[in-house]
């Protein structure tokens, strides 16, 4: 078999990123730290082209590289969404490493790398590109949480993240080894045939544990122990990055997995994703009630959020489906303006993460304080924001798949959450005023915060043209 | 003389499994225990691939388990890497001293 250039075109955007990675990794290596402004933008535009080339690929659903790989809507329309989370993760973080004196010449090639990683967890049709792609990601998170280095906080948050990420990727490929195993196959459709044929109690078991190793990754209760602290941890850019992009990433692997390699046993993973996703709604809405740091509060905000996506893929339907990309590609948007507000607590060179360091925002900098107001409400899902749409069409998802009990659940647990989103209003506009903000904020993060609450305000114009572009691109799994 | 058939291979590979993840969730004492725990999950791995892929005499296990091994290296060197810059700020790698963050 001869393997031509022509065969690798579906992922030419990963190829390119690579290459752009490697050429900077060289470059940072001769340069040492001073080079990397300019390695930040360089990845910055990097995420750019392979944006545009996204675009002209064929989406069509051609595999290659003997079924590894596949690119179809669904992995199409995720990987834009996660190049953009990337893209605003790298502006994001520009001014804030600055500040916090760690211009590491790794820290942009690092998120350039995890996103390879990501975009081949999208597309990966088999164990083997699952695990390779995870693996890849991960382990360019597990350094970006200690980068830096010479601050204990975030050296004992990678510290963490890496005993307990190896321990699921442990239990995933524990699974995968049982799957293929009980199927022998590692190739998603070869294992949906052979459970069609027959459906053995094994092959369930190592399904059980590709889950749970997966349920790690996008931090869902009971899997979810590492996320406050690593949350908390990592520099808040870092801790930007992990809650814009992974998590989607993340999500969609395990959609493609569901749907297309273990249709067979939708019964046993509905059950296991239903619990998933009730006990993170529940924790996620009554332990952020007790935080005080901020970055530890939206920790439990992105596990509850992880909770209402999953109603989206137990629904079982290409509307479910289509309605979880809706609500993380809005959720992504609500948080990247969210951290771009915390990014900008910082009093006499120091980070301040506690809520009350918010008290009085409203009279110190009005328009931050308006920002994060409007955000708050999204999240909390009043309308007419964006985050309500999200809400509304999840429910709507599971109300159609007869998940009562979800759906009940989810508006419930939301009303709790409001509690602390809520809550952040008031220390905002009601409490007497503390010390104020250093008031300078660079282009690209006011840039992301603006782009972020105007999405957010102006949603309401044209809701369903995202919703039928998500519906549409789901529609990818659902076709065989 | 007892035959050793693929049923032994997997009890091995479940007994070396159990006893990372217990290793991991019992010890107390020290980090690089736990990343030894971790070696051994993965080495449990590939002996499942390996047995199934000699049972089956198919080769896609094998192939598993070469990626497994090299991913395996790359994470480890990481795992000693933060171990070694968290020495450097906390200047102890207990188990019982990774606190400073919780709630």
């Amino acid at each position: 078999m001869s393997l031509s250039f022509a065969d690798l075109m579906p992922i030419l955007p990963e190829l390119f990123l690579a290459c752009a990675g490697m050429v900077l990794l060289v470059l940072g290596a001769l340069r040492g730290n001073s080079a990397t402004p300019f390695i930040g933008k360089a990845v910055l535009i990097s995420f750019v082209i392979a944006f545009l080339i996204l675009l002209g690929v064929d989406w069509g659903g051609t595999s290659l590289l003997n079924d590894m790989l596949v690119m179809d809507q669904f992995a199409g329309f995720l990987k834009l969404l996660v190049l953009l989370g990337l893209m605003v993760s790298v502006a994001l973080s520009f001014q804030y490493l600055d500040q916090i004196i760690c211009q590491r010449f790794e820290y942009p090639i690092l998120i350039l790398f995890s996103g390879i990683g990501m975009m081949l967890m999208l597309s990966a049709n088999d164990l083997l590109s699952l695990y390779v792609g995870l693996e890849l990601q991960s382990l360019s998170l597990y350094v970006l949480a200690s980068i830096r280095r010479e601050h204990l906080r975030s050296a004992e948050a990678g510290m963490k993240y890496f005993i307990l990420g190896a321990i699921s990727s442990g239990m995933l490929l524990f699974g995968s080894s049982i799957l293929y195993g009980f199927t022998g196959a590692t190739n998603f459709e070869a294992i949906a045939d052979a459970l069609a044929s027959d459906l053995t109690p094994g092959a369930l078991i190592g399904m059980v544990f590709v889950l749970a190793g997966l349920a790690f990754k996008i931090s869902a209760v009971p899997f979810h122990m590492w996320t406050p602290d690593v949350y908390e941890g990592a520099p808040t850019s870092v801790t930007a990055f992990f809650a814009l992009v992974p998590k989607l990433a993340a999500l969609g692997l395990i959609a493609r997995l569901v749907f297309i390699a273990l249709p067979a046993a939708q019964d046993q993973v509905m059950q296991i994703l239903w619990l998933l996703a009730a006990a993170s709604m529940t924790l996620g809405a009554f332990a952020g009630l007790a935080q005080e740091n901020i970055k530890r509060l939206l920790a439990y905000s992105s596990i509850g959020n992880m909770g209402y996506a999953m109603i989206g893929i137990i629904a079982g339907s290409q509307d479910g489906v289509g309605a979880m990309i809706f609500y993380m590609a809005i959720y992504m948007i609500m948080t990247a303006g969210t951290f771009g507000i915390v990014l900008c607590m910082r009093r006499n060179g120091q980070a301040a993460e506690r809520i009350e360091d918010l008290a009085g925002l409203s009279s110190n900098s009005p328009y931050l304080a308006y920002g994060l107001a409007i955000l708050m409400f999204s999240m909390s899902g009043i309308p007419p924001l964006a985050g309500f749409f999200g809400k509304l069409v999840i429910f709507q998802a599971a109300v159609q798949a007869e998940l009562y009990v979800l759906a009940v659940l989810g508006v419930l647990t939301s009303v709790v959450a409001a509690y602390y989103y809520l809550r952040l209003i008031k220390t905002m506009f009601f409490d007497d005023p503390a010390d104020a903000f250093e008031n300078e904020i660079s282009f690209s993060r006011r840039a992301v915060m603006m782009i972020s609450v105007l999405f957010i305000l102006l949603f309401i114009l044209k809701p369903s043209m995202l919703v039928d572009i998500s519906v549409n691109a789901a529609g990818a799994l659902f076709a065989g | 003389m007892l035959d050793v058939g693929i049923e032994h291979y997997l009890t091995l590979a479940s007994a070396l499994f159990t006893l990372g993840v217990f290793g991991i969730f019992l010890n107390r004492k020290n980090v690089i225990v736990i990343l030894m725990c971790i070696e051994l999950m993965l080495l449990a791995v590939n002996i499942n691939f390996v047995a199934f892929s000699a049972y089956m005499g198919d080769l896609t296990g094998q192939v598993f388990t070469m990626i497994i091994l090299t991913v395996a290296a790359a994470e480890a060197a990481i795992g000693l890497a933060i171990l070694v810059v968290f020495f450097r700020t906390k200047g102890s790698i207990a188990v019982e001293d990774i606190s400073e963050l919780k709630g």
